[in-house]
Formats: C-alpha cells, sequence, structure tokens
C-alpha cells in the first residue's frame, strides 16, 4: 500500500489524502478575466517536481507538498504558513 | 478460394504477411506535413490527408513503436450518446465511420456493436440519463432510458436485485454501442497510409520545434533535423510536453488511467456495462476476456503503472454488479496516461503559432475518436481552417469561458 508523509501525522495510506492541484500564485482582484481563466484551467503539467495542495481528509490537514510527477515520489511537504513565507500565495 | 486456401495451410513456404512498412533508412530533408506521434489518431490523420487531400509527402514521427501508446491502452469502446450537442455530433460521426471501417481499410477491426447499458443507481443519475437521451434523440442518435424490465432482458447476468447499497433503478441504453480490435484500427490506418506515399518513421523522437515569427519552420528529431510545412501533434499522454516546445501552455493535466482484463472464459456478457456511480465499466471481449476500468487514477502522474489500490476499489464495486466475477481471476493489468482537460472535451484544431495544429485533450475518451479525429485534422491542416465538427473544441474556448461539459458522460467516476 503506497504511503504519503502527512505533516502532522506522519504516513498515511494514500487513500486517506486528497490531491488538491497545483500550488501557483493567483492574480489579483482586479486582474483581467484572460488571467483569470488562465490561472483556472491553464496548467504546467510538468513531467517531474510539481507543488500541489494536499488534504488528509480524516483530520483535515491541508498541506502543500512537492512531487515528482515520473517517480511518483513524494519530495517534500510544507506547512502552508511556510509556503506563503517562502514566497507561494496561496 | 477454398482450394488456395488449402494448399496454403498444408504448404511449407509461408511468408510473413507485413502489415507495416518498415521505417525508411533516412528521413527526407523537408516534408509537407509532419505528424508527431504514431498512435491511431496521428496515423488517421496521414491517412485522410494522402487519401482525401492529396497530400502524401508527409512523414509521421513516433518516438516508440507503432500504436504503442493509449491507443494499445485503452478499453476499445465506441459510442456517441455524449451529452453536448457538439460531442454527439461529433462522436457519431465516428461511429458511422467505424462501421465500415473494416471495408474501407481493408483490414479486420473486428467492430462488434453489442449495445452499451450505463445503469443509473439513483435520482439524480436517473434524471442525467434522461438529459443525455433527450439530446441524442434530437441528434437523431439511438439511445433510451429503459427500466429494470428492459435491463434484465438485455443483460441477464446483471444482479438488479433491490436489497443492496446500490440498487439499479434504471439505464441509458445506445444500442449501437461497440467495441473493437484497436491495434487493428492503427496498423488498419498506418498500411492505407503508407500505400498512399506517407513515411512511418518509428523510433524517431522529437526533441525541439524550430519557431520563427509565429510560424514553425522546422522539426529536431534524435535522427536529424527536418523542414516542414506544417506540422500537427497527436501525442495523447504527452501533450503538455510537446506543446510546451511550441511555446503553448494546455488546459491539461495527465492522470493514469488503470484497467485490467480477467482470464478468458464463454461468451456470456453481450452488451457494454457502465456503472458511473460505481465507477466500473466492463465488456467481454471477442477471446471471451472480461475487460475491466475504472476512475482515473487521484493524482496527476506520467506513468503508467498498477496499482493495488485501483483493482481493490475496482474489484469491490464490480461484485455488485456481477457478483458471479467473484470466480474470475486477472490476467492483465496496465495502464494508460489520460490528458484530462477541465471540461472532458478535447483540445483540436488551430493553435498561435500558424501553421502548428494540435489534437489533444484526448482524455479517457480518444480510441471511439480515432477516425472521425483523422478525417476533420486532416482537412483543417489542409484548408487551414476548422472543420465544422471540431469548431466548437478549439484551444481557445477557455479563456473565452465557452467549455463543452462533458463530465456526465465522458467517462465513469467523474
Amino acid at each position: 500500500m503506497k504511503l504519503i508523509p502527512c505533516p502532522l501525522n506522519g504516513p498515511r495510506p494514500v487513500g486517506e489524502f486528497a490531491c488538491l492541484g497545483p500550488a501557483k500564485p493567483m492574480p489579483a482582484d482586479d486582474a483581467a478575466p484572460e488571467a483569470w481563466a488562465d490561472f483556472a484551467y491553464a496548467e504546467d503539467n510538468p513531467a517531474g517536481p510539481i507543488l500541489e495542495w494536499w488534504l488528509h481528509v480524516p483530520s483535515g490537514t491541508m498541506f502543500v507538498a512537492e512531487r515528482d510527477t515520473v517517480t511518483d515520489t513524494m519530495i517534500r511537504t510544507l506547512w502552508p504558513a511556510d509556503f506563503r513565507a517562502a514566497g507561494g500565495r496561496p | 478460394m477454398v482450394f488456395a486456401l488449402l494448399r496454403y495451410g498444408l504448404g511449407r513456404r509461408h511468408t510473413p504477411f507485413r502489415v507495416l512498412p518498415p521505417t525508411p533508412a533516412t528521413l527526407k530533408p523537408s516534408y509537407d506535413v509532419v505528424v508527431i506521434g504514431g498512435g491511431g489518431h496521428g496515423l488517421a490523420t496521414a491517412y485522410y490527408l494522402a487519401k482525401d487531400h492529396g497530400i502524401t509527402n508527409v512523414a509521421v514521427l513516433e518516438r516508440g513503436w507503432l500504436a504503442g501508446g493509449n491507443t494499445a491502452r485503452n478499453t476499445a469502446i465506441i459510442r456517441s450518446n455524449y451529452l453536448t450537442p457538439e460531442g454527439v455530433a461529433f462522436y457519431d460521426e465516428s461511429v458511422r465511420l467505424y462501421r465500415r471501417l473494416s471495408n474501407d481499410l481493408g483490414i479486420n477491426t473486428m467492430v462488434s456493436e453489442r449495445g452499451h447499458l450505463t445503469l443509473a443507481h439513483t435520482d439524480a443519475a436517473m434524471r442525467t440519463m434522461r438529459w443525455r437521451a433527450e439530446v441524442n434523440k434530437s441528434l437523431k442518435v439511438d439511445s433510451e432510458v429503459v427500466g429494470p424490465d428492459e435491463i434484465a432482458r438485455l443483460c441477464p447476468e446483471l444482479d438488479l436485485s433491490r436489497d443492496k447499497r446500490y440498487p439499479i433503478l434504471g439505464a441509458l441504453y445506445h444500442a449501437p454501442g461497440s467495441i473493437a480490435r484497436h491495434d487493428a484500427v492503427a496498423w488498419g490506418y498506418a498500411m492505407g497510409a503508407s500505400q498512399r506515399g506517407v513515411e512511418i518513421h518509428q523510433g524517431t523522437e522529437v526533441q525541439s520545434l524550430e519557431i520563427e515569427n509565429g510560424r514553425i519552420t522546422g522539426v529536431v528529431t534524435n535522427r536529424g533535423r527536418i523542414a516542414c510545412g506544417r506540422v500537427v501533434q497527436a501525442v495523447a499522454g504527452r501533450s503538455s510536453e510537446v506543446a510546451r516546445m511550441a511555446g503553448l501552455t494546455l488546459p491539461i493535466r495527465t492522470v493514469p488511467l488503470q484497467a485490467c482484463v480477467s482470464e478468458p472464459v464463454k461468451p456470456v456478457l453481450d452488451p457494454i456495462i457502465v456503472s458511473g456511480s460505481l465507477h466500473v465499466y466492463i465488456s467481454q471481449s471477442a477471446r471471451g476476456e472480461f475487460v475491466m476500468g475504472g476512475a482515473t487514477d487521484p493524482y496527476a502522474l506520467y506513468s503508467s503503472r498498477s496499482t493495488f489500490e485501483f483493482k481493490e476499489v475496482l474489484m469491490a464495486d464490480m461484485l455488485e454488479l456481477f457478483p458471479f466475477l467473484g470466480h474470475a481471476r486477472v490476467l492483465r493489468q496496465w495502464a494508460g496516461m489520460a490528458d484530462m482537460t477541465p471540461d472532458f472535451s478535447p483540445v483540436m484544431g488551430l493553435t498561435p503559432v500558424q501553421n502548428y495544429f494540435i489534437d489533444s485533450g484526448w482524455g479517457t475518451w480518444g480510441f471511439k475518436a480515432t477516425p472521425v479525429c483523422g478525417l476533420t485534422m486532416a482537412q483543417t491542416i489542409a484548408t487551414g481552417t476548422p472543420h465544422p465538427l471540431i469548431e466548437g473544441f478549439r484551444l481557445d474556448r477557455f479563456s473565452r469561458f465557452a467549455q463543452l461539459g462533458e463530465r456526465g458522460a465522458a467517462s465513469v467516476g467523474h
């Protein structure tokens, strides 16, 4: 069974998690519709490392994870506050 | 005929039957059209370019071997009971093309009309089925909502008892629903295209694309550079990576879709059965194997690995429908990489790069569209304007907020 490292609960079965998609900067509130369309639909979809929002469903723990989309391995996890401090806007 | 067959059967010298032409030793310095991707879609596009438009100076570039990607990894279901008028009209043209494909290509594609039942287990699902049936009927597609009595007649093997978690309330019945021999479809198109002069280059990887002033001028491969008039990419599972070389960002996330087959048994299951609520679909192939699949994986991945988690969930739900499958063992398992779009419709046609065309976003619904994709992409490339059937699938529909939502009909479990 595949295990995902939850920053709060340690390694837990993958079935307990939901992947919420890429963590990317959000446009400004008054940005043009094209910028919002780009934010909502366009995807880098890289073959390699990607930053994503993950949720550990039973405990409601939200975190950011860096994952390799080729090797199917987790590289590291970050708390949202640390992700923001490192420059990523939620 | 009979004697010729007998003589051939008893003879000792058999020359191998060569369906596919060998890869030419060298690439030409220039082609009118370069097709990136030697799967069903790319080969069909090359075939119709040569057959319908007389464009034969065409190279199909395939990184691996012919039709070894998602053309070999789907579950070979053909149907047109979609939800949007654009989707229904497009896929129905494909159903019509599939019906005469064996004759057109001169190879047995084994298209077998089985009937297609999409089961509904809740009132909400019944409502979607009625909606789909009305859209389908208005476009002259054979599609209707049926009750449990009719389901029992069409598929007596289904467990229709009411005292379970997801009792079957009704179904959308689509009589033209079919399965086919997917390899033969690709081989047939490859054969037809190469007979008309198209070159098929296997083991040829595209490494970069040369773009100047909004036009593509060259394709760099591991076997050298070629100049090109027009280029089309048809690389399901790698669409974002190839489009990136052309400077394009697509509304696509690549997610594995897993499937498996059971050991072969006598023919017992005639129709194709799908359940959106239970996230499963199943049909019995001509070989007797039950071909089974479910929802896509829960996160993006460029890998065709199989997982235990997938089969655990799939089989639990499958046994709800067919308890007798508890005796069947899994024979093979595999996965394909599905390029999922936000609205579950493909991305086809023109791109911001003037002479670069795209055939992508084929998520979990690509095989059934193979013939119509080839037909419409060939015309789009030849004329430079999108074929009327694919206008709605344009790349810029997302920035114009004009999506074509097929979530309720594209697949299962979405």
